[in-house]
């Protein structure tokens, strides 16, 4: 009888045990992430004409309150590679929000035309509110300063695919740790794994906020510094990030700052045989552009990975009963 | 021996009692008795505290969200429910886990201070934290003090 009930009971598929919506990354396990990357290393494996059958038929709405290039276009991409359709706006100036009509009116809408909704807003927390009214899974890509978790995910997917493991990686944070959304996740994520470093270097000024220190020390080995240099000869990723003129009260203190943490061959050649930079783009000046051409600079990769990531979020949430 | 002061008690309503000194003025700030017969002792001596503040509010037993409100502000406060000059109900304010559309998120970027949706935030104690679920901005007790709304 056992036997019979147990062979009855269905396993559930990876899409089926993911989250409903993909809003925050605090809202991932280490399982959900693993989850993503396998599905992602999956989708560049994939030939295309088999892809393109995974979203056939199905509608992608595509909601671009604030304006982007990357993220927009490599969602848009991944939902027609998957075969879907794609409709949508890439500024809220040509949709309804200009002539008043709320957040949760527009999603009241939307979820009757799209099975799946990706949505950037310049208000934060606007993720979790059109997850919570939606009847179709919502993919946040980016709300406000909040949070921007597929950036996140495609950050954990090129470090796994470098270097083969998240586990024990060690890596460095460099610029504005203290405004940056894309550090502060990153922070969180590589916390569900084993045996992380991360060593955080900016200006006192931009120091990673205390509480996410705190968040996040039981998990990771932490060092703070100012210094560029100090621990670059055991870094194996070094993750830069743009320090913004505005952030500063004086444009002495900002221009001091500025030039100390320019990335060029010359702190290259101090760090760790096979040192990777990594950089959510877009760069100003922080990375000289002679790296470009050497085996250190990752970010372009990156960049591309965000292709496979959000192939692998779409294609999980096809099926999202909510 | 000092003479201890004295507060008339009330008949019905409720007695908000062992309140950290303080905390009275801003519960009746939140909680807009206007119509209520309030008698508030400030700084008044207690054997246990030392000091502390407590209330009386006649003709009124407090609603869910106002106990929610009172919770954040006065936590170890004890709440006395009376009806016909006894205590029907005695109870020990704790910190809720989670509060809804009590407070205002400090984040003027937060999606709730845009649109009209309830706030909803959980709530960490040691130190007192509360977290927005929408834009997951976190605040302090001073913070979520004077964010609580007053009706």
């Amino acid at each position: 009888m056992k036997g019979y009930l147990d062979s009855k009971k269905r396993q559930k598929t990876d899409s089926e045990k993911f989250l409903p919506d993909v809003v925050s990354i605090l809202d991932f396990s280490r399982g959900h992430i693993e989850v993503v990357l396998k599905q992602a290393e999956s989708m560049e494996k994939m030939p295309r004409e088999k892809k393109a059958q995974i979203l056939r038929n199905r509608v992608v709405a595509s909601l671009f309150f604030e304006p982007s290039t990357r993220t927009r276009l490599s969602f848009e991409t991944a939902a027609q590679n998957l075969g879907a359709r794609v409709v949508g706006f890439a500024d809220a100036g040509v949709s309804s929000t200009s002539k008043g009509e709320t957040l949760s009116d527009t999603i009241h809408i939307v979820e009757n035309y799209a099975d799946i909704i990706v949505m950037r807003h310049f208000l934060e927390g606007a993720a979790r509110r059109a997850a919570e009214i939606s009847k179709k899974p919502v993919i946040n890509a980016g709300d406000g300063a909040n949070q921007h978790p597929t950036q996140t995910l495609l950050d954990l997917y090129t470090i796994k695919k470098q270097f083969g493991k998240i586990d024990g990686i060690k890596i460095a944070l460099l610029g504005d740790l203290k405004y940056g959304r894309t550090v502060h996740s990153l922070m969180y994520a590589l916390a569900k794994f084993n045996g992380v470093t991360a060593y955080l270097i900016s200006p006192d000024s931009l120091k990673m906020p205390k509480h996410i220190i705190d968040d996040n020390k039981s998990k990771l080995r932490i060092y703070e510094t100012q210094q560029i240099e100090k621990y670059l000869s055991e870094v194996d990723v070094l993750y830069v990030t743009r320090i913004q003129k505005e952030r500063f009260p004086d444009e002495i203190e900002y221009q001091k700052v500025k030039n100390a943490y320019i990335i060029d061959n010359a702190i290259v050649a101090k760090a760790k045989k096979g040192m990777k930079i990594m950089h959510p783009l877009p760069r100003v000046n922080e990375i000289a552009p002679e790296i470009d051409a050497t085996g250190a600079a990752l970010y372009f990769e990156q960049a591309a990975n965000g292709i496979p990531v959000r192939e692998a979020l779409l294609s999980m949430m096809k099926d999202v009963r909510k | 021996m000092k003479k201890e002061i004295r507060i008339n008690p009330i008949r019905s309503g409720t007695a908000i009692d062992h309140l950290q000194p303080g905390a009275a003025y801003k519960i009746l700030e939140v909680l807009r008795l206007n119509e209520y017969a309030v008698t508030a002792g400030m700084n008044v001596e207690s054997r246990k505290m030392g000091k502390k503040d407590i209330i009386f509010i006649e003709g009124k037993e407090l609603t869910e969200s106002e106990m929610s409100k009172i919770a954040l502000i006065g936590k170890g406060a004890t709440i006395n429910t009376i009806r016909n000059s006894e205590i029907k109900n005695k109870s020990q304010l704790e910190y809720p886990k989670s509060v809804e559309g009590i407070m205002k998120c400090i984040n003027p970027k937060c999606i709730t201070n845009a649109e009209k949706i309830p706030t909803k935030f959980s709530i960490k104690t040691g130190p007192l934290e509360a977290k927005c679920r929408y834009c997951e901005t976190r605040m302090g007790e001073q913070d979520i003090i004077s964010s609580i709304k007053s009706d």
